[in-house]
């Protein structure tokens, strides 16, 4: 009886690595909809602080912070953010994909490009790139915390700030929902100031001890919470990504086991019959 | 009907109050502010301690906040509070700590020599294995 027990012992691993995907399926399901949460819990910092830069950009203060004023590039700052952990899909791929597209234009336009990476998938793909590389954050986990991030995006703005840079992108996906994640890179500095119509009439703040100071703490507290949003949301995609990659890893085996049953019992049902065959030919003979 | 004021209460990670108040206390840099409504446009920074509302009902609720920034329109108060405690040289000391796993990360070229020699070492014996399976098929 050829490969019926090859086929039963290969049936029972596919059994096993189904199983576990399956868990994974279910874990990232449940962690996505804690990230989900997370991610809309930090929405409130953001709009607020993003009405008071907003207005603050307008408002024409005596004093200009260097993250509102557009000066010609020469060097781009970027920071990625990746996962830590893989088995989630084209996720990342799809990411640095978009990421080298990127660089690849600034390079033709003679801009010479720094790098900050969070999440080791960056680490390890970028570490093999040329580029310069010139601060990292790993493993901050499913709940990441803002005094993690706090170092890493300072690196870029004290680099910005010491004209080493003359831009800031922030390349991260996008939660659209379940089924999608979009790799973008936007702009963080200087901060893309949206003409807004509603404020016609020009009225200041009153800053307390000066607008320098007040506008510094703002502004580093702005870009952070930028980078911070897409951390948190980076984690959403990625467990959203690894629950859709696990499903269909879990349906493949399925699939696979389907196929591998039909192939047992065929071979089973042959052993069968030659061994009738043999008992009733070997009968004939007596 | 007293005046009343919206106040929102918010850090990076969460938000941690929302509602209206007749008066706000809160720890600003220069030192403590009391806010009615009706205040003057005010942008402060916030120092660690605690900001407390009274409600309308005239209830005093207190939260702690290790710093921040205060924005004050004349109806509504804005508390973005910091979840770090915040200093110039502790911000330094993470940025610097950032820098050097960048650069240890670089430098760690042994790790990626092995990480290459494993791969290599695994899409050989994948081959192998192909080559092994497909001899015993044709047999």
């Amino acid at each position: 009886m050829a490969g019926a027990k090859e086929i039963r012992t290969k049936i029972a691993s596919i059994k096993n690595t189904q199983k576990i995907t399956k868990a994974m399926e279910m874990v990232a399901a449940s962690k996505m909809r804690k990230a989900q949460e997370r991610m809309l819990a930090t929405r409130p910092y953001a709009d607020k602080i993003q009405n008071v830069v907003a207005h603050v950009s307008h408002a024409h203060p005596e004093y200009h912070h260097p993250y509102l004023v557009e000066r010609e590039a020469q060097r781009v700052g970027l920071i990625i953010i990746s996962t830590d952990r893989g088995l989630c899909g084209g996720l990342n791929i799809n990411l640095f994909k978009s990421v080298i597209n990127a660089m690849k234009e600034w390079d033709d336009a003679g801009l010479e490009i720094d790098l900050t990476l969070i999440g080791t998938k960056s680490n390890a793909f970028f570490k093999r790139l040329s580029g310069n590389i010139t601060a990292t954050a790993t493993h901050l986990g499913d709940a990441p915390s803002i005094i993690e991030l706090i170092g890493t995006v300072k690196v870029m703005l004290d680099a910005y700030e010491e004209g080493k840079i003359d831009r800031l992108c922030l390349a991260h996906n996008v939660f659209e929902n379940t089924m999608s994640q979009n790799p973008v890179i936007r702009q963080l500095i200087p901060v893309a100031g949206e003409a807004d119509e509603q404020l016609k009439t020009h009225w200041d703040y009153i800053y307390e001890p000066e607008s320098k100071l007040v506008m510094d703490a703002l502004m580093i507290r702005y870009i952070e919470s930028l980078v911070y949003q897409g951390v948190v949301e980076n984690v959403a995609c990625e467990q959203a990504a690894r629950m859709v990659a696990m499903k269909s890893a879990t349906d493949n085996a399925g699939d696979l086991i389907d196929e591998l049953q039909l192939i047992y019992n065929k071979a089973r049902q042959a052993a069968i019959t030659q061994e009738i065959s043999e008992i009733v030919s070997g009968a004939a003979a007596v | 009907m007293a005046m009343t004021l919206h106040v929102d209460i918010v850090s990076a990670e969460a938000e941690i109050f929302s509602g209206t108040a007749t008066m706000i206390f809160a720890p600003a840099e220069m030192g403590e502010v009391g806010i009615a409504p009706r205040h003057a446009p005010l942008l402060t920074r916030l120092k660690p301690g605690e900001v407390r509302v009274q409600t309308q009902e005239g209830e005093e609720l207190s939260f702690f906040v290790s710093g921040g920034i205060l924005e004050i329109q004349p109806h509504v108060v804005t508390v973005l509070s910091d979840t770090a405690i915040r200093a110039d040289d502790l911000d330094e000391a993470q940025a610097l700590e950032a820098r050097e796993r960048a650069e240890k990360m670089l430098a760690d070229k042994t790790a990626d020599i092995d990480y290459a020699k494993a791969q290599a070492e695994l899409a050989q014996s994948m081959a192998q294995l192909a080559a092994i399976k497909k001899l015993r098929d044709r047999r």
